[in-house]
């Protein structure tokens, strides 16, 4: 790792105000890919502004079926949180099982959202939902956010405050993992939402991302079961093809896990 | 047995401070005036350096030196060399190409090592290595071992024309062609050994000081063999005389055979630690790891075993193409030769084998042994070979291989081994007991009822042990003796230390070693101290690998016990006033026999060093030492069971149960035998599963340089293993040894493979059987 500048900050405005008098920092909120990548030093960010600390993008709040994740709210305590499990349990399964007991831990629904990998888990939760990624500057609907391979409509030094869905009627998210990474090689979070609107949100698969699938949500529309994915296909020219897992192959997982996220909701 | 002696599972002595973080490794050392190595390494798998500019680099905050390889050249050090000559089948030499400690004219793999740049600190060490400017000429590369054999491939070295080593071959062709020619079912396959890399806990490191007052050089370094790594830099690389390099292998953790070899960083580190006048000291990271510690398999062969009418192997013809990399590492030619192709015949009566084997260099990082080096590679081979002819012939693999078992010995087969001890059948019925090979059927229509493809697989493997006799291995190329020393030291007060030059990095041997002295003697393994790794306390040792520490090294020191033994004794006789033949040894007292006069051991022990009252003659003391050179090698065997569930969507490999029956001879600590089962067996299903190394064919950059894209076997892809024993004492040594750390390794990965393969229907499928790779195996098949 490249010497680096590290600041904690107290608030969002602290946190903007520290960032714009760096010369190339970045905010940290868990670090789980930031830091791994600095110690590979292929990142040398001059500072970093960590945001996990700031009082109020932290914590879960339940209204009704209206749900709001504070941004620096850990994968852990997404996974175990009482009220959430109550109104949405396929998002708490879905932090149960990212990475492992460390990172669930320190990372956070806001890093991992404003990283968008396209092997992250939230990004497909997000889109299946309908969330709204909440920051200092406004509202974005996940469908809007999500723009491309680790790309997202954040502006420069826009920071991610909290995330906003209501709750589904049925919802789960199923995974296939990377053999090596254990991160989604495809993972498919199904909702059926209160107004009758069906979502399938695909991550780890798509050549640009996250993506959502027309004919497994047309075909969920009209039968909401595992059976009713039968005839639907997957094109595999858009998807990702590396070492692990061809294009054909991931197409393969992406009916599989949908059919069996469908089972599990 | 004692609750200390042979046969007990006595806890680790070692483990309390393994497992509370109090181990003592290499990077652990620290001494006044020390600094940090970084290594500039190339990026590119195949470029000839046009210049290297040092300036920029050598000006950088915290920079003591930036040293390149012209200056080592210079300077009289050597090119690393192989250890174990092999010939052509033509009678010609291997055809060995310069490995220089650090690259001046050519690069040959992406990681070889340009320069080394020594600074204050890790950091600053880092930046400045990034500071030199290497201009490079790019080449083609090729990473593939068949591929490098085609004409019009990049030449790797000017030595080895189309890239080929040697061309070798063992057996009687003749005969195998005539039992082919004349057989009455051929069955043919084509096979790939995945390359592997090693992964040890600890990666490697070393810590390199040169004291100018006495002209003498200390190396602390990650090695198995820390007396082979003196010998070899002292008699080949220049770097000093034995008697001024001290090799200090501390605790080492995990090494697999990885850490045998002595690589160019321990050289250049003690040259460097002269050129700049403080100790250097460099350590790996995990990619670094990847990049170049030396990686296993990599065979590519081809097999036609012949069948008489009833069933009997007549004849096995083996074609094999090895990767040795892009250098010759130092026992990389005894590995796909006479630690693979001497295998060939497994437990089976086989009248006639030939194999071919061309080694060949590739744009990556050496091959060299890897836990089982060889013997697994003939293992899977032969394995894949039986359960495949046995689909084919349309009868049980149990009762296919049952009738081709070797059931008499010694046994010499057609490739130069001569099996002293087993008793096949025993590991085969107590394996396929214990998997209720029997009652598979019902499970498999019970999985085929939740849409479970549900299958079963076999492996019985032979390996050959604790290697072997010095005149013998000499013979067949080696460069060293394969024997063991051993010293035992009994102190004025009855303790004892045992001085060994085999090397533990993990195998146990503080405890198992301390329980022969306690069995022998009837002391507390308490009273017992294990010295190994340092070549000032143990005179000479050729280290651990191959199963060789219980086979070789305990016998070693059963021979010095044996000396000590016969002069406390004479010693006891002479204070009891008694006949020396009437004393015994036990429960830590020499006794007259038959009478209850007695003298507690720490007394026979002071008695010889206070020399008041000895014997007309004898010397004061009592420390004895001794050399053991086997008489053959040993050859534990077993019968591995692999029972998996597939998962048709996916592709995904579920394994149900693990049944491992092994052969060991003798065993010294069950429970920690269990242990070296336990982590062969995963790494078993590592190869067959997860692991891979793969190369990029067309630039050769290493893809899997870290854990996210090779995957390493974690517990949740690992069952419970039932381990079971069916021991035959090993004639050959005096304990009945055969060595258990490799076993796991070898036999597991064809027992699984056969288990998938039964499951989904369709034989052609490559290690490691990844979810793709299935899923791919099971729409072919349909």
């Amino acid at each position: 790792m490249y010497a680096t500048n590290y600041h904690r900050a107290s608030s969002v405005q602290d946190a903007v105000k520290l960032k714009s008098g760096t010369e190339e920092g970045k905010y940290l909120s868990g670090g789980m890919t930031l830091i791994a990548t600095m110690k590979q030093r292929l990142a040398s960010p001059s500072d970093l502004v960590d945001l996990r600390h700031i009082p109020d993008l932290k914590g879960i709040s339940v209204n009704g079926r209206s749900v709001r994740i504070g941004a620096a709210t850990t994968h852990y305590d997404v996974a175990s949180s009482v009220e959430l499990k109550a109104v949405c349990p396929a998002i708490c399964d879905l932090a149960h099982h990212i990475g492992d007991p460390h990172v669930r831990h320190m990372g956070t629904i806001g890093g991992s959202v404003a990283n968008n990998d396209p092997a992250a888990d939230y990004p497909a939760a997000l889109l299946a939902l309908d969330a709204v990624v909440v920051t200092n500057a406004r509202e974005i609907k996940a469908g809007d956010f999500f723009t491309g391979l680790f790309e997202t409509a954040l502006e420069e030094g826009e920071i991610i405050v909290a995330v906003t869905f209501d709750a589904p009627e049925k919802a789960a998210y199923a995974k296939f993992r990377n053999p090596a990474s254990r991160y989604a090689m495809t993972g498919v979070f199904v909702a059926r939402r209160g107004n009758g609107e069906v979502r399938a949100a695909v991550t780890g698969a798509g050549a640009d991302g996250v993506f959502r699938h027309d004919g497994i949500e047309a075909a969920l529309a009209t039968n909401w079961s595992a059976d009713a994915l039968a005839g639907v296909t997957v094109d595999a020219s858009d998807l990702l093809s590396d070492i692990h897992a061809s294009s054909e192959y991931r197409a393969n997982l992406v009916k599989v896990m949908a059919k069996r996220a469908v089972a599990a909701a | 047995m004692g609750v200390e002696g042979i046969g007990a599972s006595v806890a680790r002595k070692e483990d309390k401070r393994f497992l509370t973080g109090k181990g003592r490794y290499t990077d652990d050392m620290s001494v006044p005036g020390m600094k940090y190595a970084f290594f500039v390494r190339s990026p590119h798998a195949h470029a000839k350096i046009k210049s290297i500019d040092i300036s920029a680099a050598s000006a950088m905050p915290g920079v003591i030196g930036v040293l390149e390889g012209k200056q080592l050249q210079a300077d009289g050090i050597g090119n690393l060399i192989c250890g174990w000559m092999i010939h052509s089948k033509d009678g010609s030499p291997m055809n060995m190409g310069a490995w220089r400690p650090l690259a001046h004219d050519t690069v040959r793999y992406v990681g070889d090592g340009v320069a080394i740049v020594v600074a204050d600190s890790l950091g600053e060490a880092r930046d400045a290595a990034e500071a030199v400017v290497v201009d490079y000429d790019v080449l083609p590369a090729v990473t593939e071992a068949v591929k490098a054999l085609e004409a019009g491939q990049p030449q790797i070295h000017p030595e080895a024309a189309n890239n080929l080593i040697f061309d070798w071959q063992i057996g009687d062709g003749g005969a195998t062609d005539k039992a082919i020619a004349e057989a009455a079912h051929v069955t043919e396959i084509k096979l790939h050994n995945n390359r592997l890399a090693p992964n040890p806990m600890e990666p490697r490191a070393t810590l390199g000081i040169y004291d100018s007052a006495e002209d003498h050089y200390t190396c602390y370094t990650t090695s198995q063999n820390p007396h082979v790594a003196r010998l070899v830099m002292s008699a080949f690389y220049n770097v000093a005389p034995e008697n001024k390099l001290r090799v200090i292998a501390p605790d080492v953790g995990g090494g697999f055979g990885s850490k045998i070899y002595i690589y160019p960083e321990e050289i250049v580190c003690l040259w460097a630690s002269k050129k700049t006048g403080v100790p250097v000291k460099w350590t790996s990271d995990r990619t670094e790891a990847f990049l170049t510690d030396a990686h296993g398999r990599d065979h590519v062969s081809t097999v036609k075993m012949a069948f008489d009418k009833d069933n009997r192997v007549t004849g096995l013809k083996v074609d094999t193409i090895a990767n040795l990399g892009a250098y010759m590492s130092l026992f990389s030619s005894a590995v796909p030769t006479y630690l693979y192709a001497t295998l060939l015949s497994g437990q089976y009566a086989i009248p006639a084998i030939h194999a071919n084997v061309r080694t060949v260099y590739t744009n990556t990082v050496p091959v060299d042994a890897y836990r089982g080096a060889g013997r697994p590679e003939a293992t899977y081979l032969l394995e894949r070979t039986m359960e495949t002819a046995a689909r084919e012939l349309g009868i049980s693999p149990a009762e296919l291989r049952r009738k081709n078992f070797i059931r008499s010995f010694p046994h010499q087969t057609p490739v130069i081994m001569n099996y002293d001890a087993g008793d096949y059948e025993a590991s085969l019925e107590a394996a396929m007991a214990t998997a209720d090979w029997n009652g598979f059927a019902a499970r498999k229509a019970e999985a085929a009822r939740r849409g479970m493809k549900r299958g079963i697989g076999m492996s019985c493997y032979i390996e050959a042990c604790g290697i072997a006799p010095s005149a013998a291995v000499g013979s067949l190329g080696a460069g060293v003796g394969l024997w063991e020393s051993a010293e035992v030291r009994v102190n004025a007060v009855g303790t004892i230390e045992v001085m060994t030059g085999s090397h533990s990095h993990g195998q146990g041997h503080e405890t198992t070693f301390a329980q022969l002295i306690a069995d022998r003697l009837g002391v507390p393994i308490d009273s017992v101290n294990i010295v190994h790794g340092d070549t000032d306390k143990v005179q000479m040792g050729m280290g651990t690998y191959g199963s060789r520490s219980g086979a070789v090294g305990m016998s070693a020191v059963v021979k010095a016990l044996d000396k000590v033994e016969a002069k406390a004794k004479k010693i006891a006789a002479h204070l009891m006033e008694a006949d020396e033949s009437d004393i015994v040894i036990e429960n830590g007292e020499l006794k007259v026999a038959g009478t209850d006069k007695a003298l507690p051991w720490f007394q026979v022990a002071l008695a010889a060093y206070t020399a008041h009252n000895l014997p007309a003659g004898m010397e004061p003391g009592l420390k004895e030492g001794a050399f053991y050179d086997p008489s053959n090698f040993t050859f534990p065997a077993g019968c591995y069971i692999c029972e998996v569930e597939v998962d048709p969507e996916t592709g995904t490999t579920e394994i149900i149960q693990f049944v491992a029956a092994d052969d060991f001879g003798n065993i010294i600590n069950p429970m920690i035998v269990e242990g070296q089962v336990h982590g062969g067996i995963a790494q078993g299903i590592g190869q067959a599963l997860l692991e891979n190394v793969h190369y990029d064919p067309q630039n050769g950059q290493l893809i899997t340089a870290s854990y996210m894209d090779y995957a390493m076997p974690r517990a949740d892809n690992l069952p419970s293993f039932k381990l079971s024993h069916q021991n035959t004492p090993c004639p050959s040594n005096p304990l009945g040894i055969k060595g258990c750390g490799e076993a796991g390794a070898i036999g597991s990965p064809p027992a699984l493979i056969n288990a998938i393969t039964d499951a989904i229907g369709n034989n052609s499928l490559t290690m490691p059987a990844t979810p793709q790779k299935v899923w791919s195996a099971i729409n072919a098949a349909n």
